[in-house]
C-alpha cells in the first residue's frame, strides 16, 4: 500500500536526519572503528617483542649454532649475553637484564644426529605470567620449526615438544583482534545507539505520538534501526580497510560472506537495543543497560581478548548466549582461515535463532497498549 | 448527527485502584468538548483509552465511529493527538516536522507542501520555517504542535493540556486556532487546568475521582449549580465537604490544581 510505504519512508527520513544532524556523534561513530583498530592494534597487543635473551651453550656445535641463529633471526629475540652456566643466568634474571635463557645440553648435535632426544631448556622470566608464557611459546615455535626442518631431511629428530600454531603461526595478536573489534564496533552502533535513540523518544514523549499515529510498531522499529544498519555497514568496511592498510592483516575468505554475516550480527544487536529501550524508562538507564548488557560481555566474554577456555569453568557456559562469541568465530573463520559457509553454518544458525527470538521479544515488549 | 466520541461505562482499574470508574458520555461532531478534572482525577487515563494507548478494563468506547478496542488502527488513522509534553522533534526544522507527520499520516507530497505552506503562513513562521524547532519560543512551538496535530484534518483531535506554560495572548491565539479547526469539522477534545478556557468550550465535563461529576454547557453548569464561575463549581466538586479536610489546602487559594 502506498500509504504505508510513504509513512515508513517519512519516518526513516526523519531518523536519518537525526543521525546526520548530530554531527559530533556521527563523526565519532564513523571514526571509531579506525581509532579502535589503531589502538588495539598497537597498544593492546599481547605479543611480546625485544625479548632479551641469554644463551647457555657450554659446548657449541653446528646444531646449537644453527638454532641460536634461528632465535636471533626471528626478530623477537635479542642477544644480551652468553653465559657459561645456568647458575650464571640467575643474577641477570634477578637484575631484570634478561627475559629468556636458552640452555643447550652438551653434545647437542651428536644426540640429534643419533636420533636421541636432544634437550633445550627454555627459562623465561614469568613475573608477568602472560608475557612469560608468550615468550615460552615463541621459543618453542623456533625450536619446533628447526626440528621440523631437520626432520624433513633426516628423520627421527627429537628436540622439544612440538606445538602447533596454525593460521597464526607468527602469533600476531592483531589478527585475532580485528574480528573482535568488528564485533565491538557493531555492538556499539547497533545496540547502544538504537537503545539511546529509542529511549530518547520515550523520554521526550514523541514515542507516544508515534504510537497514536497510523505507524505500526514494526514500522517504528524498522524505521529506527535501518539507518543504523547502514552506519554499521560503513563501520565494518572502515575497520577492514584500516586493518588491511595499517596492519596488513590477511583477508583469506569471502568478503561478501563477512558482510552478510556482519549484517546478521548487526540485526541481533539492533534487536537487543530495541529490547533494552523497551524495558528502560530513560536514556541514562538505556545507556547503562546497553553498556552492561552488550558492551561488557562483548569485550570480556566473547573470546575477543580473553580466550574462552581460560575463563573459570562456571563462566564458560554463559558465553554461549553472547552473540559476539558466535560472530567472532565466524569472522575469524572467514578472515584468518578463509573458510566458507560449510564450516560456519553452526554459529550462523545460532545467530539467526538469537535474532528471531530477540525480534519477537522486542516487538512484544514494544506493544502500543500498555496493558 | 453522528457522534464523534461515544463512551459507555468505560472503566480502567490498576490493581485495586480504579482510575476511571464507569464513565459514560458522548461528544457531537464538530463540538469543542472540555474535559476537566484535578490532577489524578483520571483524565489522562481516559484519554489514553480513547486514543488506543491503554486497554479498558470494561465498558466500550468509539471514536470517529470506530471501536477503540477492535478497530484501533482505524481510530489512529482518524485522530490527531497533542500530548502534555512537546511532541515535535527539536533537532528537525519546522518544515521537516511538517513533512514527517504529513508523511506518517499518509498525505501526498503535494498535500504536504500545500498545507505546510498554508500553516507556515498562518502562523507567520515565514523565515523560521527552515530553522530548527528548538530555536522557536514556547508559544510558537505549541501553536506549531497543534497545527501539525490537525494537519491531516482528523475527525477528532485530542489535546492534553495544550496551553500549559503559555502566555495569555498566545493562549487566546491558540483558542482561535481551535475554533478554526472545529469550523473545518474537526471535533476537539481538550483537557485543561485553566477554567477561563473551559468557558470557551461548547460543553464541559468535570471529572472527580474517576467519575464524571458534572457535564453540560458552561452556562447550564453555572446556572444549575448556582455559581458565578466554573472555577467555583470546580473547587466545590473537587474538594467536597465530606469532613476529611486533611487533604485540602488553604481554602483561600482558588483551585487551579
Amino acid at each position: 500500500m502506498a500509504l504505508r510505504t510513504s509513512a515508513l519512508s517519512a519516518f526513516m527520513a526523519k531518523e536519518l536526519r537525526h543521525i546526520l544532524r548530530d554531527r559530533q556523534t556521527l563523526v565519532i561513530l564513523l571514526l571509531l572503528p579506525l581509532a579502535m583498530v589503531v589502538l588495539f592494534g598497537f597498544a593492546l597487543r599481547t605479543e611480546v617483542n625485544d625479548i632479551r635473551t641469554v644463551f647457555v651453550d657450554p659446548v657449541p656445535d653446528y646444531a646449537t649454532t644453527a638454532l641460536r641463529n634461528r632465535f636471533l633471526g626471528n626478530g623477537r629475540f635479542d642477544l644480551v649475553a652468553d653465559a657459561a652456566t645456568v647458575a650464571a643466568v640467575e643474577p641477570l634474571f634477578r637484575r631484570g637484564d634478561a627475559d629468556v635463557a636458552v640452555v643447550f645440553e652438551p653434545g647437542f648435535a651428536s644426540r640429534v644426529a643419533a636420533g636421541m632426544p636432544a634437550q633445550v631448556l627454555i627459562i623465561s622470566d614469568a613475573s608477568d605470567p602472560n608475557t612469560g608464557s608468550r615468550m615460552q611459546a615463541y621459543a618453542r615455535a623456533v625450536t619446533a620449526s628447526y626440528q621440523a626442518e631437520l626432520g624433513s631431511a633426516g628423520g627421527g629428530v627429537r628436540i622439544v615438544t612440538q606445538t602447533r600454531m596454525r593460521f597464526n603461526p607468527s602469533l600476531e595478536s592483531v589478527n585475532l583482534f580485528v574480528p573482535g573489534l568488528i564485533a565491538l564496533v557493531l555492538t556499539l552502533v547497533t545496540a547502544l545507539m538504537t537503545a539511546i535513540s529509542l529511549s530518547r523518544e520515550k523520554e521526550r514523549g514523541t514515542l507516544e505520538i508515534l504510537l497514536v499515529s497510523p505507524l505500526r510498531p514494526w514500522q517504528i522499529i524498522v524505521g529506527k534501526v535501518l539507518p543504523y544498519l547502514g552506519l554499521a555497514f560503513a563501520n565494518v568496511l572502515t575497520a577492514l580497510l584500516a586493518a588491511w592498510i595499517i596492519f596488513d592483516i590477511p583477508f583469506r575468505g569471502s568478503i561478501t560472506l563477512l558482510l552478510l554475516t556482519s549484517t546478521l550480527y548487526a540485526m541481533v544487536g539492533l534487536a537487543l537495543g530495541v529490547f533494552i529501550a523497551a524495558r528502560t524508562n530513560s536514556q541514562r538507564a538505556a545507556m547503562l543497560g546497553a553498556m552492561a548488557g552488550t558492551m561488557l560481555p562483548t569485550t570480556l566474554l566473547s573470546g575477543m581478548i580473553f580466550p574462552i577456555a581460560s575463563l573459570p569453568g562456571w563462566l564458560q557456559p554463559v558465553t554461549l548466549v553472547i552473540p559476539a562469541r558466535w560472530f567472532i568465530i565466524i569472522a575469524r573463520g572467514i578472515m584468518l582461515k578463509g573458510v566458507g559457509v560449510q564450516y560456519l553454518w553452526e554459529p550462523i544458525a545460532v545467530l539467526a535463532v538469537m535474532l528471531v527470538v530477540l525480534m519477537l521479544v522486542a516487538i512484544r515488549s514494544f506493544k502500543p497498549r500498555l496493558a | 448527527m453522528t457522534l464523534a466520541i461515544d463512551v459507555h461505562e468505560l472503566t480502567r482499574r490498576f490493581g485495586s485502584f480504579t482510575a476511571v470508574d464507569s464513565i459514560t458520555f458522548h461528544v457531537d461532531e464538530g463540538e469543542v468538548f472540555g474535559f476537566l478534572g484535578a490532577n489524578g482525577a483520571g483524565k489522562t487515563t481516559a484519554i489514553k483509552m480513547l486514543i488506543g494507548l491503554l486497554a479498558p478494563t470494561s465498558g466500550r468506547a468509539s471514536v470517529a465511529g470506530f471501536d477503540v478496542l477492535t478497530q484501533a488502527e482505524q481510530v489512529r488513522r482518524h485522530i490527531g493527538y497533542m500530548s502534555q509534553r512537546f511532541s515535535l522533534y527539536d533537532d528537525l526544522t519546522v518544515r521537516e516536522n511538517i513533512t514527517l507527520y504529513g508523511g506518517i499520516y499518509g498525505l501526498s507530497d503535494a498535500q504536504i507542501r500545500e498545507r505546510g505552506d498554508a500553516l507556515i503562513r498562518d502562523l507567520q513562521l515565514g523565515k523560521a520555517a527552515d530553522e530548527r524547532v528548538s530555536a522557536l519560543p514556547l508559544g510558537w512551538k505549541q501553536k506549531l504542535a497543534f497545527s501539525v496535530a490537525v494537519l491531516h484534518q482528523p475527525a477528532v483531535v485530542f489535546l492534553d493540556e495544550p496551553t500549559g506554560g503559555v502566555d495569555p495572548i498566545t493562549r487566546r491565539q491558540f483558542w482561535e486556532m481551535i475554533y478554526a479547526a472545529a469550523a473545518r469539522g474537526t471535533t476537539v477534545f481538550v483537557t485543561t487546568h485553566y477554567l477561563d478556557e473551559a468557558e470557551y468550550c461548547d460543553r464541559v465535563s468535570i471529572m472527580v475521582d474517576g467519575r464524571i461529576a458534572a457535564m453540560g454547557t458552561p452556562d447550564e453548569l453555572k446556572r444549575g449549580n448556582d455559581v458565578a464561575t466554573l472555577d467555583e463549581l470546580f473547587v466545590r466538586l473537587a474538594r467536597p465537604d465530606d469532613g476529611s479536610g486533611a487533604t485540602a489546602g488553604p481554602s483561600a487559594a482558588p483551585g487551579r490544581s
